[in-house]
């Protein structure tokens, strides 16, 4: 295998990767106050991209606008998916709110389906220019975007959490939600800012791919699963792991397809995830949990 | 929910056998397949329930059992000629072993990280499934599966199938019913509790949790065999993410640790997009807003619901004393 | 017995004919399955709007045996199990007279074996061959099987001294089915194939595939699937400065493919394809022509989508019952079958249909044509 080659495979794996790792990212924002996964997570992503290709189509909005404005709209719908329904039935076991995430997923890409049809979409990339030649590989510009925003994503990210006051409470209502509302936390402002952040970084993600990897109302399902992969493998609430595990499981795939078989690709990767994860049940990056039901 | 008196129980258990047999006479002669998918449904959700509704783990992955079964069973009947019981046979032990075979290792992950595991498996046997061509028949399907025989006669009409289908879905019920209320229930429903406990109690959990994997698995397998033998055809997309998290929501929808509401879940989401042909197009959002409001208003799952709607049926048959008590509550349930 | 039946059906008709404008008499009822909604629907949703197109059409010209039609449509949303229960739908409430669809050789295969037991004609929308080899009596399909593509495809690289081919299909139903076709007939065109790899139908990047092509010895590569993956790899392919020809399935004749690929990324990319990509192309005196200009213009018009041939295969669904029904004088599910068996050179939008009780998809090999994409558009070659 030429060296070029495996340099290939490693440029798409980080491209698909900062994928699944930007879909990662909304995970832990609910999660770290939630404690939840929230299965419409994927369907935020879609939303981000859909809505920037029809804020032109239909908007005749140009795309430096189109996309601000779809990044909006879709934290909007965050929020209100948080007051509609998760707000209203805090408090219930785990399993019952995945289910409603799961209804809010359906919901929002039945509807994603019918107001935008079934058919998938382009968007134009954010800079011009042909594809960058590296020692025998090739990388596109808008690459070097998603490259970039994730990076700065997950360091806005880690520097909330870490440094702000707001951050460091929605980390607490995590850990113990009673313990957080009688230190005097809003817990309810909490959740929805969470939902709104993890809409927002959704959002944002499903733009800066589209021109990449296009999209259309179904996208959502496949990147909630390899989102939540991502997280999972990074170790659950550590927004940093869940871009590191969605780095891995890329490449895994890419150097998978590449070098041992394309039509078992994502099993590579899934036994590859297995088998770390009965290594390290807590994940790549996580803290050994105790036993918390 | 109150205890289930053996009386009760019983009652039950003949209200559900009445069931059976009726339904095919009181719907039109349409629902039959209708209903034997969701018996397919209520084997599949009932074991999951001992799992996540009772021992309080979830997975994920449910459908790679479902689809393993359906797998192995069709295959060795079409391309190796078996006969159908030993197919059948050879199904459901192969989705059990599977189970006790990935469910040493998966089962010491916790929560979330458990969910991922079992789904991660059952991603893997979807990919088999597809591309493992030569045995699977891969994307396309896997065709000309003979229907159920046994005993030198094969069961070709629907009604046959329907009481076949439905007979084993009672059978499992009467034997998930009497699990759930032995020793082992109350040892898995101490799990569900707190695991450390549990061991605390001397309960061995690894060994519990293995146990009751692998048999919601053999219902998995049962279910898949089943199925395989009706359709005549199978195709990995049956048997894919989203199978396993529709199984999942018939239990949780239905009501945990009820088999009551395994069976309610898995009947009532398999029968609803039946009634919303109606509304084509703007059915999926229907469905979608009936999880979410189900899950809304009735915590306990439909069989909660149930429950709830019978004791106020019973008290208002009680005279007016009664009934005048009961008015009020009703008024500001329904607001 | 069988004079008074006569009898009566003569006098039935008679009072049709006379009392038909007041007493209307009960429609024809065809039943239909396609995956409108799930992974299928870039099937099912024009073949759905096109059956609905021509089912007003039918009518609006006066109906059959001066009967109006109903099409009873139910979503399978891409799924066996749910076409198993729709089927039993059409066949015990709706009482249907023949079955079009469903658009996926999967559903195809589960509720074969049900038209069958029902004694109920069904005209299959979906590619595989499997569905009408071994020809069973009551099932028909109208889509150009897959190994007419392939034959195509490798006829023209083999003229253009292509000996060493590399193959990349989607892992679904349709990339499957093609990929069989490519391996079992390259032997017969002297083809070797030097990689054989596959992409997931919502996988969103192909470069490793392709990498690993361009260090292979191929000369040129076969892609099959339907969007989005095949508009991926043209772009992937563009991306890895490839330069070999780039041949696709007929899975990608339509507008939608090159809005998607990027009108450079297509440019030169050859395909197999039905006329209707090409109507304005085709001759004058084809008898296609006219069809093909009036079922574009009037699809492109009502859904303002482009057309694609997908949603000719539901036309010619239709149209080759509403034929058989005209011919055989009668709705009955039987009579339809056998007059639909008996159809000859009846040219639909696929191409020109000719049943008979050992082939049961009635094309042949005239039904492609191979195009190439130039500057945005298709170009029919000769």
């Amino acid at each position: 295998m030429p060296f070029s080659s495996l340099l290939q495979f490693f440029v798409s794996g980080v491209t698909v990767g900062a994928t699944y790792g930007l879909t990662a990212l909304g995970f832990t924002m609910i999660y770290n106050t939630t404690g939840i996964i929230n299965f419409a997570q994927g369907e935020f992503v879609m939303l981000g991209g859909m809505l920037a290709v029809f804020s032109m189509t239909w908007g005749g909005l140009p795309l430096p606008a189109a996309v601000p404005l779809a990044v909006l709209l879709v934290t909007a719908i965050g929020v209100a998916v948080d007051r509609l329904t998760i707000r209203p039935m805090r408090g219930r076991p785990p399993v019952t709110l995945v289910i409603v995430t799961i209804g809010i997923s359906i919901l929002l890409r039945g509807g994603a389906m019918l107001v935008f049809g079934k058919d998938t979409h382009s968007l134009p990339p954010f800079s011009e220019g042909a594809a960058i030649p590296i020692a025998g590989a090739s990388l596109l510009p808008q690459t070097l975007w998603v490259v970039g925003i994730t990076i700065a994503v997950v360091a806005a990210m880690k520097m909330f959490f870490d440094r702000t006051i707001t951050g460091k409470a929605m980390l607490a209502c995590a850990c113990d939600r009673r313990a957080a509302s009688l230190m005097g936390i809003n817990v309810d402002v909490m959740v929805t800012l969470s939902f709104a952040f993890s809409a927002l970084v959704g959002a944002l993600g499903g733009v800066i791919l589209a021109p990449i990897t296009l999209t259309a109302y179904d996208v959502g399902v496949l990147l909630g699963i390899k989102g939540f992969a991502a997280c999972i493998l990074g170790g659950l609430g550590n927004p940093f792991g869940a871009v590191a595990g969605g780095l891995i499981i890329g490449v895994l795939e890419s150097m998978g397809a590449g070098i041992l078989s394309s039509g078992y690709k994502d099993a590579i990767a899934f036994v590859i995830l297995l088998a770390l994860l009965f290594l390290r049940p807590s994940g790549l990056f996580g803290k050994a949990s105790a036993d918390r039901v | 929910m109150s205890s289930i008196g053996s009386k009760g129980a019983l009652a039950g258990l003949a209200a559900f056998a009445a069931a059976i047999v009726l339904a095919p006479f009181l719907l039109p002669d349409y629902y039959q397949s209708v209903l034997i998918v969701a018996g397919f449904f209520a084997i599949l959700s009932m074991g999951l329930n001992l799992l996540l509704g009772y021992a309080g783990q979830i997975s994920l992955g449910h459908a790679a059992f479902y689809g393993l079964s359906a797998y192995a069973s069709g295959i060795l009947t079409a391309t190796y000629h078996w006969p159908v019981p030993a197919g059948v046979a050879a199904g459901v032990l192969l989705s059990g072993v599977t189970a006790a075979l990935i469910g040493i290792p998966t089962l010491k992950l916790k929560g979330h990280y458990l969910a991922m595991g079992t789904l991660g498996f059952g991603v893997i046997v979807y990919i088999v499934l597809n591309e493992a061509v030569g045995l699977t028949a891969g994307p396309s399907g896997f065709t000309g599966i003979p229907r159920l025989s046994a005993f030198g006669r094969t069961f070709t009409s629907d009604r046959e199938y329907y009481f076949i289908v439905w007979g084993i879905a009672f059978l499992l019920f009467v034997l998930a019913q009497n699990l759930v209320h032995s020793r082992m229930g109350r040892a898995l429903r101490a799990i569900h509790t707190s695991e450390s406990a549990a061991s605390v109690l001397g309960i061995d959990v690894p060994r519990y949790k293995a146990f009751v994997f692998v048999l919601s698995a053999v219902y998995a397998g049962i279910a898949g065999a089943l199925y395989a033998h009706f359709v005549t055809f199978v195709s990995p997309g049956s048997f894919s993410f989203n199978a396993s998290v529709q199984i999942v929501t018939m239990v949780v929808l239905g009501g945990m640790a009820s088999l009551w509401g395994a069976l309610a879940g898995a009947v009532f989401l398999t029968v609803l997009p039946e009634w919303l042909r109606a509304i084509e197009n703007y059915d999926i959002l229907i469905y979608g807003a009936i999880l979410i409001l189900t899950m809304r208003f009735l915590p306990g799952g439909l069989a909660e619901g149930a429950c709830r709607l019978l004791s106020r049926v019973r008290r208002l048959f009680r005279g007016k004393k009664a009934d005048a008590a009961v008015l009020p509550d009703a008024g500001r349930e329904d607001a | 017995m069988r004079g008074i039946r006569k009898v009566m059906a003569a006098l039935l008709g008679t009072a049709l004919l006379t009392g038909g404008a007041a007493f209307a008499a009960e429609p024809i009822r065809i039943g239909a399955i396609f995956s409108v909604t799930g992974p299928a629907a870039f099937l099912g949703e024009p073949e759905r709007n096109t059956a609905r197109m021509l089912e007003e059409e039918i009518n609006r010209q006066g109906g059959l045996l001066g009967r109006k039609i109903e099409l009873v449509v139910y979503d399978d949303e891409s799924d066996p199990t749910k076409a198993v229960i729709a089927v039993d739908r059409l066949l015990k409430k709706d009482k249907v007279s023949a079955i079009i669809g469903p658009s996926t050789t999967g559903s195809t295969m589960a509720i074969a074996p049900k038209a069958e037991e029902a004694k109920v004609p069904l005209v299959s929308c979906a590619a595989a061959i499997d569905i009408v080899s071994p020809v069973r009596k009551f099932v028909f399909k109208t889509p150009q099987s897959d190994v007419l593509a392939v034959r195509q495809i490798y006829r023209h690289a083999k003229k253009a001294g292509i000996r060493k081919m590399a193959i990349l299909t989607a892992s679904d139903a349709f990339g499957a089915a093609g990929r069989k076709e490519l391996k079992e007939l390259a032997g017969k065109f002297d083809m070797m194939i030097v990689a054989d790899e596959v992409f997931g139908p919502k996988d969103t990047d192909m470069n490793a595939q392709l990498a690993k092509i361009k260090g292979t010895p191929a000369q040129a590569i076969v892609c099959w699937g339907t969007n989005p993956g095949p508009a991926v790899v043209a772009r992937n392919r563009t991306q890895l400065g490839i330069a070999m020809p780039l041949y696709m399935s007929h899975g990608v004749a339509s507008n939608k493919f090159i809005e998607l690929a990027g009108k450079e990324n297509a440019e030169g990319i050859l395909l197999p394809a039905g006329r209707l990509i090409v109507d304005e192309q085709v001759a004058a005196k084809h008898p296609q022509k006219k069809l093909l200009a009036k079922y574009a213009g009037d699809y492109e018009k009502r859904f303002k989508a482009p057309v694609s041939s997908f949603g000719g295969y539901a036309y010619d669904a239709l149209s080759l019952l509403a034929h058989a029904i005209k011919a055989g004088k009668s709705a009955e599910p039987a009579a339809v079958r056998d007059a639909l068996e008996k159809t000859r050179g009846f040219w639909a939008t696929t191409g020109e249909f000719t049943f008979t009780p050992a082939d049961h998809n009635g094309l042949t090999e005239e039904a492609f044509v191979m195009v190439r994409i130039t500057k945005g558009g298709w170009e029919m070659l000769k």
